[in-house]
């Protein structure tokens, strides 16, 4: 049956152009790899694009810095949660990285003596989390994802990189004899035809699931498509309950507003004027994590201290920081809020609630990207031929709760390390393709004729709608047991009513409809992952705050989650504690 | 609010037609796209691009009442009624609000969209003083959204041969890059009667640019340093 669907083969296929996956292609056409990279928006429309504040980097421009205290922040912001070996790794290896963007052209900000301008932004501190705080956070203005992915992809344009923009992939296609992954199905936009894509090495940079919520500061497209892909394909998802909301997105709008904000000295304030943030973390105050900024701003709108007439924001301020400096280091900033607010932030504070923004959780990987799952008595398996990265991967550097600015620095350093690892493996496989199973890309074949034969059933809209207002109900920043249990029966309504959704587009052409349906499948394993997994956690850490457990129990809880499609199955697997060069640091009470 | 929009379905139609959506607007919808969205609710055939949905990624671009504009960013306030909506000029539709900006982004290919210095890489950042730096402001920002160009009589009479106002900023946003060594290179590239020359200063790009920038002072720079070199 597979013989219906054309087949392209390469040495290596990268599902995604944002920051990761650009950073990764550039690798494999560096080697002269035969590479296609799939993308289903033009590449510099990846959401990376909208990244503000800055990547981290030790590299001690402004203040004295180094890699060990990067790392402990890191272990402390991901409240004990992340992989100590894989955080060691990335925080090795950001000057590196960052400076090799520079020399790309990355076009950042600068100091007096022309190094790179830094800036300090939440949770990053010096000597392991004093009271000073470390300036870190390497800055392009308030556009660093802008110009980190326009340079990323100029990059590639010098490199020759062969782009399938406006592709969709739709399923992994996996050797049944030992799980190796050995391509994927994928959707042509324009021409609505379906082909295989056959690779030795095949990379999700396919990014996060943020549209699983109703307010969110994600942007359309990011519909945890490699989540959903992965889920049908028998990989489960790890730590999907940790999805982090970002302190400041614009009330009712949901658009980002970056923490570099209050790394230039604006803060948030009560309806009485206060800084409440003083209270919750007397030290670091709104330079706190996120997760504990998040919790503290709730907490205040509850107990009645929100702004507006209906008492349902906070406001941030930074007009005393004066027009010189937002203009130069937050002009996007004022462009955003004057267009998004109707609020100039040169004159007044700009209205902001806690945004879903950001999955810690995703395909579970180790540092080099390999896609690791349990086998037997071993818990992390290598599947071969699978790597992920980015958003979509669990590596895990960001553990229950990640810090601002190590997204970034996530998408260029595992970027290149998972490039690296394919570029390695690939020269060790025999040079013929693996044959193609007989059923290769059945999957993707009848969800399609599903959606071609349906001639009545429900609006895909509605139905995204739906998940989207259970899931901000029920799985929001503070969790309560019954509506878990509740949210999770909804979720599970919602699943099947996706299955029975109609499109009246049936046209071949450019059918965004059909994009829409797929895209919904994807957003449902993702939302049930999310709220199946915090469900079962029963401790509050990082990112997961439960009404019936408010403590961190590492006792019980020192683990990461493990999330399979089948059965709504879950397993656990240990933490790595153990770094690579240095001591553990040992799991404290965390407070800022 | 009613929406008049562009409809063409290669697949079905035999000819492209305007059609009309009737939108129920709530207090949340702002913006155009918000409206977009709503009309593609009661009808799931209408196709465009969008994803930030706040004016960075460039996928929105559309002619709006006879204006290239981004949907996400263009308050339904600051509209009338009415709205006409129709792709953007000049480049061949796909469907709908969807053109085929290939050759769009061949002439952003072509000026070697990237900094070229062959000097070997230090092993710290290259230094750029803030005044250096200060040179890329209002070229960098480009998002490639293809508003400009597209509203450019040059462009649409010779999309193969004239650069277009986005490629030609970013043309200038290399040469004023303190770390680009391929000045004369770039410069040999554009001198040519239409890459460069072909632009007329009639200054829509500027007029078109939903982030503000001005691709007609940008290249007015490329000429000046051309001319500068001659003497």
């Amino acid at each position: 049956m597979s013989l219906a669907l054309p087949v392209r083969r390469f040495d290596a296929i990268v599902v995604g152009a944002g920051g990761s996956g650009m950073r990764a292609a550039l690798e494999l056409a560096r080697a002269n790899l035969k590479v296609a990279v799939l993308t289903k928006v033009f590449p510099t429309r990846s959401h990376t694009v909208a990244a503000q504040g800055g990547i981290a980097a030790p590299l001690a421009n402004s203040t004295e810095d180094n890699w060990h205290w990067h790392m402990y922040d890191t272990v402390k912001g991901s409240d004990y949660l992340g992989d100590q070996d894989a955080i060691e790794y990335m925080c090795r290896r950001a000057n590196e990285v960052v400076v090799e963007l520079e020399h790309m052209g990355m076009p950042f900000d600068r100091l007096e003596n022309g190094k790179i301008y830094q800036r300090p932004f939440g949770g990053h501190t010096q000597d392991y989390g004093s009271a000073k705080m470390a300036m870190r956070s390497c800055a392009a203005a308030d556009r660093t994802g802008h110009a980190m992915l326009h340079t990323l992809y100029q990059q590639n344009v010098r490199a020759n990189t062969q782009f399938f923009v406006e592709w969709m992939a739709l399923d992994l296609i996996r050797d049944p004899q030992d799980g190796a992954v050995i391509g994927v199905t994928a959707l042509e936009m324009e021409t609505g035809n379906v082909s295989i894509l056959q690779a030795k090495a095949t990379l999700f940079a396919t990014g996060g699931s943020g549209r699983i919520f109703a307010a969110s500061t994600n942007a359309f497209i990011n519909t945890g498509d490699g989540l959903g892909m992965a889920a049908r394909a028998g990989i489960p998802l790890e730590d999907m309950e940790f999805f982090q909301f970002h302190p400041t997105g614009i009330q009712g709008a949901g658009i980002l507003i970056t923490e570099g904000v209050r790394g230039e000295g604006g803060y948030l304030l009560n309806k009485d004027g206060e800084r409440f943030m003083e209270r919750y973390a007397p030290n670091a105050k709104d330079l706190a994590s996120r997760d504990v900024v998040s919790r503290a701003m709730t907490t205040e709108i509850k107990e009645g201290r929100g702004c507006g007439p209906d008492a349902d924001h906070l406001l941030l301020k930074l007009d005393h920081l004066g027009p010189e400096v937002i203009n130069q280091r937050l002009p996007g900033i004022r462009e955003i809020a004057i267009k998004f607010a109707n609020a100039d932030p040169v004159r007044e504070a700009i209205p902001v609630v806690p945004t879903a923004h950001y999955q810690m959780g995703g395909i579970p990987t180790k540092y080099t990207g390999q896609v690791v799952v349990p086998e037997g008595a071993n818990s992390e398996s290598i599947v071969p031929g699978f790597y992920a990265v980015g958003e979509c991967a669990c590596v895990s550097v960001h553990g229950a709760n990640r810090l601002g600015t190590n997204s970034l620095l996530d998408l260029l350093v595992f970027g290149k390390a998972s490039g690296e690892q394919v570029i390695k493996d690939i020269r060790l496989l025999p040079s013929p393709q693996r044959n193609l199973p007989r059923d290769a890309g059945e999957l993707s074949r009848s969800r399609l004729a599903r959606l071609d034969a349906n001639a009545e059933g429900e609006r895909v809209a509605d139905v995204g709608n739906d998940l989207r207002r259970a899931m901000q109900a029920h799985c929001g920043i503070f969790r309560f047991p019954e509506d878990l249990v509740k949210g999770i029966d909804k979720v599970k309504e919602i699943a099947s009513r996706a299955q029975r959704t109609c499109l009246k587009d049936k046209s071949k052409v450019f059918n965004t409809a059909r994009v829409e349906a797929f895209e919904l499948d994807n957003l449902v394993e993702a939302a049930m992952a999310t709220i199946v997994s915090a469900e079962a956690r029963r401790e509050s850490r990082g990112a997961q705050s439960r009404s019936d457990f408010p403590e961190r129990d590492d006792k019980h809880w020192m683990k990461h989650t493990l999330w399979y499609k089948e059965g709504n199955r879950l397993a656990y697997k240990p933490v790595h504690l153990k770094p690579m060069s240095v001591e553990t640091f040992e799991p404290k009470v965390r407070t800022y | 609010m009613k929406l008049s929009i562009y409809r063409y379905d290669p697949d079905k139609d035999e000819r492209p037609c305007m059609q009309d959506y009737v939108i129920e607007l709530e207090h949340a919808d702002r913006m155009l796209l918000d409206a977009l969205v709503k009309a593609k609710v009661q009808d799931d055939s209408l196709s465009f691009r969008r994803s930030c949905r706040e004016g960075v990624c460039g996928s929105d671009a559309m002619n709006i009442n006879g204006k290239n504009g981004l949907a996400c960013v263009t308050k339904i306030a600051d509209l009338p009624d009415h709205v006409t909506l129709r792709p953007l000029p000049g480049l061949p539709v796909i469907r709908d609000l969807i053109v085929d900006m290939t050759q769009f982004f061949k002439q952003y290919h072509s000026i070697k969209p990237y900094v070229i210095n062959n000097d070997p890489p230090p092993e710290r950042e290259r230094l750029q003083s803030p005044a250096e730096r200060e040179e890329l402001n209002g070229l960098y920002e480009c998002i490639l959204c293809a508003c400009c160009s597209t509203a450019c009589p040059s462009f649409w009479w010779n999309p193969d041969k004239f650069v277009g106002p986005a490629g030609l900023l970013q043309a200038y946003r290399f040469i004023a890059d303190s770390r680009d060594q391929a000045t004369s290179e770039r410069l040999d590239d554009l001198e040519d009667p239409y890459r460069l020359f072909r632009c007329h200063s009639i200054m829509n790009c500027v007029d078109a640019c939903p982030k503000g920038l001005n691709p007609t002072k940008a290249i007015g720079k490329i000429k000046e340093i051309m001319v500068r070199r001659i003497v």
